[in-house]
Order: C-alpha cells, then structure tokens, then sequence
C-alpha cells in the first residue's frame, strides 16, 4: 500500500505523499472501504496536500471514495488541495461536487467533528 | 544547447507512463520559467492527453518541447497515436461528449487550459494533438 492510512481516534487519516499511479487510487479506495469496516471508523480524511495534479482520473476515483465511504455510513473530508491544483481542476472543468473538502488537516479533523457529532457520535477528542 | 535538452518524449503504455510524462514536461516547464498554476496547468493537460491516448489508442507518445520565438516562449505537448482516428473531431471537443463513460471533458478541458490548441485526426491512421502554453 503506497498511501499510509493511519486510525485517529474514529477517523481513519490517509496521508498521500506523492503523486499516485491509477492502480494506486484504486488501491487506497479499496483499502478505506474495507477499513472503515475493520475499524468501525465514523470519518475519513484524505489529505492531497502533497500532489500537484488532480487530474480527471483522480477526481473520479475521489468521489467514488466519498460515496462507497458514505454508503458504508461514515464520512469522507478531501483536505490539502492546493491552490495552483485547484486552479486547474476549475480549468478543466472538475468541481468535486458532493465531496466535502478542507482547507488542511486541521479544519478536516474539525469537519469531521461536527459532522459525526450531528449524527450521535461521541466526536474525537483532540 | 542540443536538441534533447530541449525535448522531452514519453511513450505511454500503461497508467505509470502518464505519470513520466507529466513529471518531466513540468521539468521542461519549471526550466522555461513558468508559475505553479501554469506548471500545474501543464502537468494536468499532460495527464489528460496521456490519458486520452491510452484510452483510445492503447498506446502512443508525449512529446514536449521548446518553443522560442523573438516575441515569446512557450512549452508545445503534442500527444500522438496511431490509433483508430477520431471521425468527428468537431464532437469531440464538445464538453460532455464522451464514447468511453468518462466525464467528456479531456479534450476541451485541456483546450480551455492551454493558449494554442489543434487537434489533426484520420480514421484508422490516428490522431495528433498539439497544444501550448506561451510564458507570460
């Protein structure tokens, strides 16, 4: 796995370091499915601080993060865009609609504990 | 200064290649002096035509280079394939249209991203694009 998936609390944080093959989104996709399972996780974060591209594939593979997250009834938060990145995604033409995103880890973690909050959870004590 | 230094040219065969690809014509473009956005602008219409050329084509080859005129500089990526053609290449560059399930924006998105744009097409020969990005 080239994406480290650490578990905070009930949050799991996966923290990409580097620019990442197709095989490898779809790896991390898979990989956060089934680890909001193993470790009944309430959130997930993806922290995208260090790419410099988001193109149209990994765009796709973001959403699809976000909904197999949800549909497994937690939430996803896509932190760390940079603003050069999101500069060329509004070029192209890819808005992320429906995915949550934050500005840094930071307002991710506090994303995650109002939305977790809102549906009964006990949120994630810092 | 020879010729390679200026040109960088990438065969894309798998989902790796794109990633060279677009490394290394950001290389050619940090080197030219663009900004981050430019640079980020590069590296994803890269990837896009990248994409695009795997997609349809199977395969085929980035090939970036320097363009240096009195007036400007820029960066041309220029993604070729011998692949089946593209016979409407007015609906191709149509947002939204898409013959693969994807979201139909490579192309124009990438037009809309670069300053210059062309796209030459024969069915069962292949297709090229050719775009640039001039130095502001």
């Amino acid at each position: 796995m080239l994406v480290p998936i650490l578990k905070q609390g009930p949050y799991l944080i996966a923290s990409v370091q580097s620019a990442l093959r197709d095989v490898d989104l779809i790896e991390l996709r898979d990989a956060l499915t089934e680890q909001v399972g193993t470790y009944r996780s309430r959130g997930v974060i993806v922290d995208v601080t260090a790419l410099d591209v988001l193109d149209s594939f990994a765009c796709r593979t973001l959403s699809e993060i976000a909904n197999m997250i949800r549909l497994r009834g937690a939430q996803t938060v896509i932190v760390g865009i940079q603003p050069e990145v999101a500069f060329s995604m509004v070029q192209l033409g890819l808005k992320l609609e429906g995915v949550a995103t934050a500005l840094d880890l930071e307002e991710g973690l506090e994303y995650m504990n109002h939305r977790t909050k809102r549906i009964g959870h006990v949120p994630y004590e810092k | 200064m020879s010729l390679t230094k200026n040109e960088v040219r990438v065969g894309i065969r798998t989902d790796s290649d794109i990633l060279a690809a677009r490394q290394q014509g950001r290389e050619l473009g940090e080197r030219l002096g663009f900004g981050p956005s430019d640079l980020a602008v590069i590296a994803t219409a890269i990837s896009e035509l990248a994409r695009n050329l795997l997609l349809y084509a199977k395969n085929g080859s980035i090939i970036c280079w320097i363009i240096d005129t009195e007036s400007k500089k820029g960066i041309v990526i220029q993604a070729t394939d011998e692949g089946p053609g593209i016979r409407d290449t007015e609906a191709v560059m149509r947002d939204g249209y898409s013959t693969s399930g994807g979201l139909g924006l490579g192309l124009p998105g990438v037009r809309r991203m670069m300053d210059e744009f062309a796209i030459v097409s024969h069915e069962g020969r292949g297709t090229t694009v050719t775009a640039i990005k001039w130095v502001k």
